[in-house]
């Protein structure tokens, strides 16, 4: 399954990537893979946005606007002015969510 | 292994209580089943095995609004028999993550570290950053784990990875984050591997008993808090008559509405979700709007209900319920595994504005109803 083609904001730095493999390792849906020794993206349409690739590329070469996949979240967001959030950090437990 | 005991439960209980206040001011949990003496304290022994009550909670967090307190205390665990060279697993502290890791874990010497998420699972907290990189060197750091092992590696599950950077701890606590595989039962397989993870084992699919088993927290609040109110205006409205609110006319002329409005929670929260595949298009607010509008018709043609309806109502019909549907829908990307933040903010751009446009069209369609009925005009 795939959401909304041509929208994530994944971003690659080839010149910076050193073919270490981290980001094919946390990556949950097989977006990268190696060739020649270097990060390639596979398909931008299956990021999800997680940020799991960039936090640990140690070399930066990899840049994501991290964020949750969740309406409530971003429908909280927008009402609050703040970031999207699904208050489920224990702040507030009117609203369940993720 | 040479400085570690085994102590029976209850016989240590002053030695935790220093280290652990929060726990000895409960009632130890049935799955600790002792403590473990190391040089550096006392380290709870947890069971690899899972009993009824454990199933029981497990049930509770999948349907109840209070799942959030099913928490673990934060702190080092240890199962089996584990030693210098044992194996260090990070986990949330929300029961059901602690209890897959735990019961993955069966036959095997290790220790479990478990953060402080809030009782929020893995993969959401690490979105969130509480299962993040600052939180896993301070447990590192006050559970003392590099007296309690001889080795630098540490088992952080693949989906902890948003919130972690292994390059960061590595620098702070000496630690060697290794990316575990995305599934608890795959641990095994990965330790005997010599902690590699296939590309399976890396993926994270979304099969259907997951997306049937993540309906349940789409219906509940959606039972729960929305369509109590919702059946309460439709009530009102068509109670509504000039000489008062009479019960009858409410119930007769609302019930086809609330069987509508019950029928679009199903829609969206139960059938768009279980059959997200099959129904085309990618957007969750079309893929709602589908499956919304072929309950609609299916029920205005084949339920007695609907016969000889007022054609203002039908319209009010086919415009709200789908829409309704549409919306519901929507909120089931935050229980997905593949939608991202610039495709759901896409989708809400297009899709809030339409939603508000359908409610104010569908009050005014009541009102021309009412103002109809009422032989005004």
């Amino acid at each position: 399954m795939k959401y909304l083609s041509k929208v994530a904001s994944l971003e690659f730095f080839p010149d910076l990537c050193v073919g270490c493999g981290m980001c094919i390792e946390v990556c949950p849906h097989g977006v990268f893979a190696l060739e020649n020794k270097k990060a390639v993206i596979l398909d931008k349409d299956r990021c999800m946005e997680c940020g799991a690739c960039a936090g640990n590329c140690a070399f930066g070469a990899l840049k994501v606007d991290k964020g949750v996949g969740c309406a409530a979240a971003v429908i909280n967001g927008i009402i609050s002015g703040g970031e999207p959030s699904c208050d489920c950090s224990g702040k507030s437990k009117t609203r369940d969510c993720c | 292994m040479a400085e570690l005991k085994f102590v029976k439960p209850g016989a240590q209980e002053k030695a935790s209580a220093c280290c652990r206040p929060t726990q000895s001011a409960v009632q130890s949990p049935a799955w600790i089943t002792g403590t473990l003496m190391t040089a550096e304290g006392a380290i709870p022994l947890i069971s690899p095995d899972l009993t009824r009550s454990d199933y029981w909670e497990h049930v509770k967090c999948r349907t109840s609004a209070f799942r959030n307190s099913y928490v673990v205390n934060p702190g080092l665990y240890a199962i089996g028999a584990p030693g210098k060279n044992s194996d260090i697993l990070v986990s949330a502290n929300y029961k059901l993550s602690f209890d897959a890791l735990r019961k993955a874990l069966k036959g095997l010497n290790a220790w479990v570290l478990v953060l402080d998420t809030k009782g929020i699972n893995v993969w959401c907290a690490a979105g969130k950053g509480t299962f993040g990189t600052d939180e896993l060197i301070r447990l590192i750091s006050i559970t003392k784990l590099d007296r309690i092992v001889d080795h630098r590696r540490i088992i952080v599950p693949q989906l902890g990875a948003p919130g972690i950077s292994a390059h960061e701890v590595k620098k702070a606590a000496g630690f060697k984050v290794c990316y575990g595989p995305v599934r608890a039962e795959d641990i095994s397989a990965y330790i005997a591997a010599e902690y590699k993870a296939t590309r399976e084992m890396r993926t994270v699919a979304f099969p259907f008993i997951d997306r049937l088993i993540l309906t349940l927290m789409e219906i509940n609040p959606a039972m729960k808090k929305r369509y109590p109110l919702y059946a309460l205006i439709i009530l009102a409205i068509f109670g509504l008559q000039p000489k008062g609110i009479f019960f009858r006319d409410a119930l007769v002329g609302g019930l086809p509405f609330l069987v509508l409005g019950l029928i679009s929670v199903l829609s969206g929260a139960l059938i768009t979700p279980v059959l997200l595949p099959f129904i085309p298009f990618r957007s969750f607010a079309v893929k709602g709007w589908i499956a919304g509008m072929l309950f609609v018709i299916l029920s205005v043609k084949f339920t007695a209900m609907f016969n000889q309806m007022n054609t203002v109502l039908l319209i009010f019909t086919y415009l709200f319920f789908p829409l309704a549907s549409s919306y519901i829908a929507l909120q089931f990307t935050g229980a997905t595994t593949f939608t991202g933040m610039s495709g759901v903010k896409k989708e809400l751009k297009i899709s809030i504005p339409l939603y508000i446009l359908g409610i104010v069209v569908s009050l005014i369609l009541l009102l021309f109803y009412k103002i109809g009925e009422w032989r005004f005009i």
